[in-house]
């Protein structure tokens, strides 16, 4: 089977939020507004975080690491999150009582809440992706719905889903090409042969919650050569 | 039954036969209180909890502090109650009875704070339909459940004979009291079965109680976050619960000494007793806390170290150094000598140590939440009317349960106070001689007729 995965190169990253603005777009994630987003309740499944050193900043995109041992799932009391099959890590918004256990257990803050109903009946939705009722948790789902669809179109079509037909939003909006999606588990897709670089690494990997998210380090040339 | 018995214990049944305009009072304003509570409810479930100050990262707030916080004071009562029916310390009998009521009152609101706290409560019952064993909020439903059916039996069972003393004299209620009483006639027989549940009661709410509250500790160290995930959390947990649990039964019998002048039942000699409980709690409290925050310290892992110092001098300082003042140095200051002035001293020390605990609580849930490991936007919470309006409510809803109990039923136990007049003192002189050398060994309990009406399994 399958397992899905991204690696990010860090070195590539340009902060320009593409990716940020695709995952909004493709998913239908609302926009809260300026006084909700002041607040701090900004929906942002793909989120660009900045860290400010002396000499630089850093940018971090940052997605639902998709963990193979996801702290979140771990203390759902009604399933509502869970790794499926494939390794990705779902959320059943029509079964979410709004605990917001998993938010407080993530130590990635990849999960978000609805604090008000933030989506409106509004054209230009995307059909693929069930709309967010108020109260319940949302977070990043790799896209699924486009696996869903290609691996049905491969289907109709009698054939094995190839190479490249199921990408995420934000891999195919980078403008820098830093996001590259695919199989892990296929040794000869780019982003396995990424995810062996030395500069690879998963971000908090002392945790152990084994994400399928890989980053690729910057270099020490700063970023000019 | 003899009617010198009736005046001798007139002072016990004075608060339910006579209703004073204090009571309206006081049960209005604790009405307006309550309405001011579900009116902030009723906006928080039409809006959605975004009328709280709840935000990302701190997805925790008031409700978590609340119910932790709620659930520890529940702790006292029955455990308490417990522990000294079963060690037979004589200078129970007037205040188990009330004790035990702060734990049933006060379960529902803590497990209330849960519901209040949910996003979509309209899909409560999925924690039954789709329950998911692994996670620890089951662990706490279930330990929450059955503290509350345990607590709930154990007020009860010690209430019959009361309620049928209440049934068999003139007066209002004649109807509920009938029902409750149970057909309690007072026969030998009863009072053996009733005594033999109470012990077995008292045995088995002990375990259950000490399971409550660390299962609720349970839902922060079963993360991966810093200064939630620690080992000593449980026992943290329950010593911290004790704690504040024994400042609550405290602060009860002050103002139920007062108002209803039971002065003659609740003496300096109970708020003294009490109050070595409470410098004990305060002292082990104190063990606990500086053990845990040393080792993160010494550990100085720079994830810990943010909350740590985000605590000790960050934003949170207030709280914490609040709670270092509220839970050690005031009662340390009141209890140490309780020579004189033993119930204002005993008081004044409960009343910091109650709002040091929720202090205590605070300071867990939300350092932690707030001091994400990535980079991440921070905002400070703060809590707006609605946080304030449900809490406020949920204090007054307790003590509107308390004050209604109070009016019902006898808040001290009078056939117990009976049984200590009647056939304590023997059996606590005989007791004695017992534990002294040069005497053969008594015999043992129920043999020869009706002894004290404990049969407990357990002696000092």
């Amino acid at each position: 089977m399958a397992r899905w995965g991204m690696v990010i190169d860090l070195d590539r990253c340009t902060g320009c939020q593409a990716c940020v603005m695709a995952c909004k777009a493709e998913n239908n994630v609302p926009a809260v507004g300026a006084r909700e987003a002041s607040r701090g309740r900004t929906i942002s499944w793909m989120q660009v975080l900045t860290e400010e050193t002396e000499e630089r900043l850093r940018f971090l995109p940052r997605p639902c690491l998709q963990c193979d041992d996801p702290p979140c799932t771990k203390v759902c009391p009604v399933y509502a999150t869970y790794r499926n099959p494939e390794g990705i890590i779902a959320q059943i918004y029509a079964r979410c009582i709004g605990c917001r256990f998993c938010m407080a257990a993530c130590p990635y803050n990849a999960k978000y809440f609805n604090w008000y109903r933030y989506q409106k009946e509004a054209p230009g939705q995307n059909p693929d992706v069930s709309v967010r009722t108020k109260g319940v948790v949302e977070k990043c789902t790799f896209c699924h719905h486009r696996l869903q669809k290609a691996r049905e179109r491969a289907g109709v079509e009698k054939r094995e889903l190839g190479p490249g037909e199921y990408v995420t939003a934000c891999a195919e909006a980078c403008p820098a090409r830093a996001i590259v999606f695919g199989d892990l588990s296929d040794p000869r897709s780019e982003v396995a042969r990424l995810a062996r670089s030395p500069r690879a690494f998963r971000l908090l990997e002392e945790l152990g919650t084994k994400p399928k998210v890989v980053y690729l380090a910057e270099r020490e040339s700063d970023g000019r050569a | 039954m003899p009617d010198a018995t009736f005046e001798q214990d007139a002072a016990l049944f004075a608060p339910i036969e006579r209703t004073g305009r204090a009571f309206y009072w006081t049960v209005g304003a604790l009405l307006l209180l309550i309405l001011w509570g579900a009116i902030a409810y009723w906006v928080q479930f039409d809006e959605g909890l975004g009328v709280t100050g709840l935000h990302q990262p701190v997805s925790w707030g008031f409700y978590v502090t609340n119910f932790v916080f709620f659930i520890g004071i529940s702790h006292a009562g029955t455990l308490i109650s417990a522990i000294l029916r079963l060690s037979k310390a004589e200078w129970r009998r007037p205040i188990t009875r009330m004790a035990e009521v702060i734990t049933v009152m006060v379960l529902f609101i803590g497990a209330a704070q849960i519901l209040v706290d949910l996003g979509r409560p309209d899909r409560m019952l999925n924690i039954i339909r789709y329950g998911r064993y692994q996670s620890p909020l089951l662990w706490d439903a279930t330990s929450i459940s059955a503290y509350l059916t345990a607590s709930t039996l154990y007020l009860y069972l010690p209430l019959i004979p009361d309620v049928a003393i209440l049934r068999d004299r003139p007066g209002k209620r004649r109807l509920l009291y009938t029902v409750l009483a149970l057909g309690w006639r007072g026969t030998e027989r009863q009072q053996e079965v009733l005594n033999r549940a109470i012990a077995i009661m008292a045995v088995l709410v002990i375990p259950i109680a000490v399971s409550v509250h660390t299962v609720v500790s349970f839902v922060f160290s079963m993360t991966i976050q810093p200064m939630w995930h620690s080992t000593i959390f449980g026992p943290y947990f329950v010593a911290g619960a004790i704690f504040s649990g024994i400042a609550a039964i405290i602060v009860a019998m002050a103002i139920i000494r007062r108002v209803y002048h039971l002065q003659d039942y609740l003496k300096p000699i109970h708020f003294r007793y009490l109050g070595h409980l409470l410098l004990v709690m305060t002292l082990l409290w104190f063990y606990l806390t500086f053990t845990e925050y040393l080792t993160g310290f010494y550990g100085n892992e720079p994830e810990e170290m943010k909350v740590f110092w985000s605590k000790f001098t960050g934003p949170f300082w207030p709280f914490f150094w609040g709670m270092v003042l509220f839970n050690l140095v005031v009662p340390l200051a009141c209890l140490v000598r309780l020579g004189h002035h033993a119930v204002g001293r005993t008081v004044t020390a409960s009343v910091s140590v109650v709002i040091g605990m929720w202090l205590e609580r605070f300071n867990i849930v939300v350092p932690t939440l707030s001091n994400p490991r990535l980079p991440f936007p921070e905002g400070q919470y703060w809590p707006t009317w609605i946080e304030g309006a449900e809490t406020a409510g949920s204090f007054a809803l307790f003590i509107l349960f308390y004050v209604l109990f109070v009016k019902l039923f006898p808040i001290i136990s009078i056939w117990e106070i009976r049984e200590g007049r009647e056939t304590g003192l023997k059996e606590v002189e005989e007791r004695l001689l017992s534990y002294l050398p040069g005497r053969s060994a008594p015999a043992p309990p129920g043999v020869g007729g009706r002894e004290g009406h404990e049969r407990a399994p357990i002696r000092l």
